[in-house]
């Protein structure tokens, strides 16, 4: 026992510099324990920090559910879900009360097992990534308490590991719905997932490559100068891995336009076909708990985290701005959803293979070449001053091209003369 | 549908063709339609069309109908372009009537109401044809819009004739009502409405490069193909066959109007071929804007005063039979009625324009993958209610 905790002790102190975890935090802040707790003081307060995240964090989800259906209706022209409580915002809690009530149908011939326990792993892995994102930090005294549940040494490489567990339970859920068309669209969504991830990884790279460390938190702290020192800007490689990890990240969270495993191209909803009830909810929880957990490591890894605009701590320990930067990348999410039809399965494939794979492995090379003749991971102009003017130039004339582009066509397609 | 008569389709069981059936019901709003897909992986082999789930004897219930009372009928065969197919009947017995001394004529006033509301009828269905499409391929949000703006023709249609979807307005010999007082001024107001938003949704899916590319040459039915199946409307203008019975054989009062018949076109630029599925969607969004300039022309002429329907005495048209057609939005309606001088019709058939481009499904989709059927079937427009009668 007290070799376990001397471990538990010892890792509450590797972090970064004076940062510590939320359970360090909730040691010092609450009351001292009666003696006969005395030694398991460190455990308990993991255990409370473990039990703040399994409570809020999947309520996220629920919130994101409502906010796409009324995103979506602002979208379409019309009001969404109004009619339970004011504005609709019940509507999440009527749908969940309703799967609750719906017959737990599994398949007969199906494998019972890996039915009942694919969508706990989807939901399972796709929550575990929330464990190393660090949502906001405080000073107290002259220490820095971070809002991370472990601020694990390889951070951003755990959460890409979890993440590809899911492809795992999506598999699982596909084969043991004993149908043809699930097991296909499984397999479709399990090929897209894996195929999306080696982009998501190569950018990710490119931009560990400027911090020179796998820890969120570090990442964060490198990006603590203000504005101008979120690595999205400093290199103009960075700036373009934002985008191809954005793509990459809706592809792997299965969203149009990459969302042809849920579509109607074999007229059922792909893997989770055979699900009712609450095991189908689980799904969902699953995808908006992902999709906000890609959208808030593209935050902190090129947004700056809980970093503000300008240097020091936001107040309120910058959760706020955190959350809000990474529900602007959720409602760009759903934005482009709306929006956007949808790719045919080769031409998904063709993009992530022959687009943004090479774009990346050009973004690393290109971190690596502007590191070594300019060095970008100080903060001096000498790196930041091109790749600001190099941003902002391609940015104008991609603008200017796509206007354009825009306004050309209706001159071109015009319908012939008459007779 | 096949040449020679029923076709037998051997189920070979050890093969690796796989048989996907794309069930009577679908996701995409098509109506009930079975596709029976042979597929060897993602390609079909083949894709052979099942209807007949949406039939009512539609033509056997005719023989013992009076033909005003088969107009309702004809409304329930396109219920999209219900209109239309009210006209298309009433032009063929009109024409039936034309030597009964007793037929007065439709009066100028009922063709003007015609064209408006036929005119109206063509925006509204290639505007659910536009929004399905949209929703077929992915984009949900071009099928709201569409909607929404239906549902201001809807409203129109419902202060003329009290119906939204089956008007049974145009009746034999001109049309059932008159116009309330302030219609003229409703028009007016959609269509000033209305005239921009095309502009918007070729902004929003047209000039999508994802839609782009998911239709652009795909299942290029080209002109010979398009004739030698007997498919026409904007599957063939979509085909560059400039062929348009409002202009070439023109019926009721289409002469007296100036609008351009869109075609398809060869576009380099976004590597549209003719006769693709672009194309054929690409002429109906055209073709909107050619009904918004019919309909401006109508508002800007004084529409004569007068009677709403010709003068007889019954619909008893003299024996013989005819072949008439007009332009429905979805192809050249065909009616062709057998008369031996009672109120009854001997025989009617109805030619359905769905029917002869649903045939053409089986030949366009050999080679392609299963999303692409959904795309072509969005491109043809077919409506089950037409195709099963």
């Amino acid at each position: 026992m007290r070799q376990f905790f001397s471990i538990v002790d010892n890792l509450s102190e590797v972090a970064v510099g004076s940062s510590k975890p939320l359970a360090s935090l909730l040691v010092e802040i609450l009351p001292p324990l009666p003696a006969f707790l005395e030694e398991y003081e460190q455990l308990l307060a993991m255990i409370t920090a473990c039990g703040i995240f399994v409570a809020v964090v999947p309520l996220i989800p629920l919130v994101l559910v409502l906010a796409e259906r009324k995103v979506s209706a602002f979208i379409q022209d019309r009001t969404g879900p109004m009619r339970v409580g004011p504005w609709g915002i019940l509507q999440t809690l009527a749908d969940g009360v309703k799967l609750l009530f719906k017959e737990d149908l599994i398949p007969p011939y199906g494998d019972r097992v890996l039915f009942r326990i694919a969508p706990y792993i989807i939901v399972c892995f796709s929550l575990a990534a929330f464990v190393a994102i660090p949502f906001g930090a405080i000073d107290l005294g002259d220490e820095q308490y971070i809002f991370i549940v472990s601020n694990l040494n390889i951070g951003i490489f755990y959460i890409l590991a979890v993440s590809s567990v899911i492809v795992i339970g999506i598999i699982m859920a596909g084969w043991a719905s004993n149908s043809k068309w699930s097991l296909l669209g499984s397999l479709r969504s399990a090929a897209q997932m894996v195929s999306y991830e080696i982009p998501v990884g190569l950018s990710i790279l490119s931009v560990i490559m400027l911090v020179q460390t796998l820890n969120m938190q570090g990442i964060v702290d490198q990006q603590g100068s203000g504005l101008h020192s979120w690595l999205i800007f400093r290199t103009p490689f960075s700036f373009v891995a934002f985008f191809v990890f954005f793509i990459s990240a809706i592809a792997e969270v299965n969203r149009t336009p990459f969302d042809l495993p849920e579509a109607e191209s074999e007229l059922v909803a792909g893997f989770h076909t055979e699900y009712s009830g609450m095991r189908f909810a689980l799904f969902f929880i699953a995808e908006y708990a992902n999709m906000f957990a890609v959208c808030a490591i593209a935050a902190t890894l090129f947004l700056g985290g809980w970093q503000g605009v300008l240097p020091g701590i936001d107040i309120l320990g910058g959760l706020p701005g955190f959350v809000f930067k990474t529900l602007f990348l959720v409602f760009v999410m759903m934005w482009i959803r709306w929006t956007l039809p949808r790719l045919r399965v080769d031409q998904l494939m063709n993009l992530c293979w022959k687009y943004l794979i090479p774009v990346s492995f050009f973004n690393i090379l290109g971190v690596g070449i502007w590191m070594l003749v300019l060095g970008a991971d100080t903060m001096d102009m000498k790196s930041l001053g091109p790749s600001l003017v190099i941003i902002v130039l391609a940015v104008f004339i991609l603008l200017r091209q796509v206007f354009k582009g825009v306004s050309g066509t209706k001159q071109e397609t015009i319908p012939a003369p008459s007779i | 549908m096949a040449a020679e008569g029923s076709k037998f389709i051997e189920v070979q069981p050890f093969s690796d063709e796989m048989v996907l059936s794309m069930g009577p019901q679908h996701p995409s709003t098509h109506g009930v339609l079975k596709l029976e897909l042979r597929l060897d992986g993602e390609i079909v082999r083949e894709a052979i069309p099942h209807i007949g789930y949406l039939h009512r004897c539609f033509e056997k219930h005719a023989e013992n109908l009076s033909y005003p009372q088969i107009i309702p009928f004809t409304d329930r065969m396109d219920y999209i372009a219900a209109m239309n197919q009210n006209w298309g009947f009433c032009l063929a017995v009109e024409k039936m009537m034309a030597a009964d001394e007793k037929f007065s004529g439709v009066p100028e006033r009922a063709e003007y109401l015609r064209v408006l509301v036929g005119e109206l009828n063509r925006i509204a269905s290639h505007l659910l044809s536009f929004g399905t499409y949209g929703m077929d391929i992915g984009a949900f949000t071009p099928f709201l819009y569409a909607f929404r703006d239906r549902e201001e023709i809807l409203l129109l249609f419902e202060e003329i004739c009290g119906a939204r979807l089956t008007y049974n307005y145009i009746r034999i010999g001109g049309v059932s009502r008159d116009m309330p007082p302030d219609w003229l001024g409703h028009v007016k107001n959609f269509i000033d409405y209305f005239e921009p938003k095309v502009d918007e949704y070729n902004a929003l899916l047209t000039e999508n490069k994802i839609f782009i590319e998911r239709t652009v040459k795909v299942a290029v039915l080209d002109e010979d193909m398009a004739i030698n199946y007997g498919i026409t409307g904007p599957n063939l203008r979509g085909a560059g066959k400039k062929w348009d019975l409002r202009k070439d054989e023109p019926y009721s009062i289409y002469d007296r109007f100036d609008f351009d018949v869109p075609i398809g076109h060869d576009i380099p630029r976004i590597g549209a071929v003719l006769g693709d599925c672009w194309n054929r969607y690409k002429v109906r969004m055209d073709e909107m804007k050619e009904s918004v300039k019919i309909i401006r022309q109508i508002l800007n002429q004084e529409i004569p005063e007068g009677p709403i329907i010709a003068q007889y005495k019954a619909v008893r048209p003299p024996a013989g039979e005819i072949f008439d057609r007009s332009e429905a939005p979805r192809g050249e309606l065909g009616f062709y009625i057998v008369s031996d001088g009672s109120v009854k019709p001997v025989r009617l058939k109805a030619k359905s324009p769905c029917f002869t481009a649903l045939s053409a499904l089986q030949e366009l989709s050999k080679g392609l993958m299963v999303a692409d059927i959904i795309a072509i079937i969005g491109s043809i427009d077919i409506v089950m209610g037409e195709i099963d009668r």
